[in-house]
């Protein structure tokens, strides 16, 4: 192909050169102005997750489990979603007893809302005008999923882990949360099998709201702590 | 399993860095604390990840340390706290 180009070049005369010239603008400009963002496969497997794939290939092989029920465990992960939590919350906010329950027992009074933790133990916290909890796992990335679904990719953060446990207030200041002197802070490093979910204040003017409008402000950050919801 | 420590008793966490899959995070080793609530017995996660039983249970408890006892240069107020569930085999008495 090239070389019939090229032959033919003279018959095109000036125009061609023209074209010439323009795709070889375009190169330069692919090579060295624009910057894309690579693909997920651009960059080379980690370790870590050629085990996964080879562990996962082993397992189907030796029949322990089906891509099929491989897909449906982790639909069902993503299915959980933080709108759960916010309903729960909603309901502590306007049902006092409910709000009693969750706090004495949250596996107990979440399987209402047909959460199942599993083994871990889902711990509610209340902020209050005296306190505002805040929850890290320091270690690894405990969170309930049960309740918020995956964990935002802050929270798995080195940078999340390491301050939040040392300077917690200049932490909450860059998510907008400013926490005045006399507020307690306390911070929840979540280890090992407690799971923790942050009631957060109910803000004012939410009086007369349904719980369906109060759900709505509930955010996830709310819910781990490092905002608070205001009525909108 | 009788339980060693009740809510409000003064405990410290035991100094020691043993190899292995551990759940009690550095900054917290040979710091006392409060016993905030007690939280049950579970399977022991330093074998469960050996992929051992994680038997006998172990009684886990949520502690509270001031965060001025942590770290020497925390400079947020002094009622400041962190909260760090302990399983009982990691801490010691002291009242």
């Amino acid at each position: 192909m090239t070389n019939e180009t090229e032959k033919q070049e003279p018959d095109h005369g000036h125009s061609h050169g023209d074209l010439d010239a323009d795709a070889h603008a375009l190169e330069h400009i692919h090579d060295h102005d624009r910057q894309f963002q690579p693909d997920l496969e651009d960059t080379p497997p980690t370790r870590y997750e050629l085990m996964v794939y080879a562990i996962r290939e082993l397992l189907i092989e030796k029949g322990h489990v089906t891509q099929e029920e491989i897909t449906k465990a982790r639909n069902t992960l993503e299915s959980w979603q933080p709108s759960r939590g916010a309903e729960i919350v909603a309901r502590a906010w306007t049902d006092p007893d409910f709000k009693k329950r969750l706090l004495t027992d949250g596996n107990e009074a979440m399987a209402d809302f047909g959460v199942d933790a599993g083994g871990a133990k889902l711990t509610v916290l209340e902020n209050t005008d005296e306190v505002q909890n805040v929850v890290v796992c320091t270690l690894c990335s405990c969170y309930p999923r049960a309740v918020l679904g995956l964990p935002p990719d802050w929270y798995r953060s080195k940078a999340y882990r390491a301050r939040v446990v040392v300077e917690p207030r200049k932490v909450l200041k860059e998510f907008g949360t400013e926490i005045p002197d006399e507020v307690t802070v306390r911070v929840h490093d979540s280890l090992a099998d407690l799971r923790y979910l942050v009631i957060p204040k109910r803000p004012a003017g939410t009086e007369d709201w349904s719980q369906e409008q109060l759900a709505e402000i509930v955010t996830r950050d709310s819910m781990v702590g490092v905002t608070n919801p205001k009525a909108l | 399993m009788s339980q060693l420590f009740g809510i409000g008793d003064i405990v410290r966490v035991i100094d020691a860095h043993p190899p292995g899959h551990r759940r009690t995070p550095y900054y917290c080793r040979g710091k006392k604390g409060k016993i905030e609530r007690v939280c049950g017995e579970h399977r022991n996660p330093e074998e469960l990840a050996y992929g051992f039983d994680g038997k006998p249970l172990r009684r886990l408890y949520r502690v509270r340390f001031n965060q001025s006892d942590i770290w020497g240069h925390y400079d947020g107020p002094t009622q400041d706290t962190i909260d760090i569930d302990i399983y009982e085999h990691w801490l010691r008495s002291a009242e």
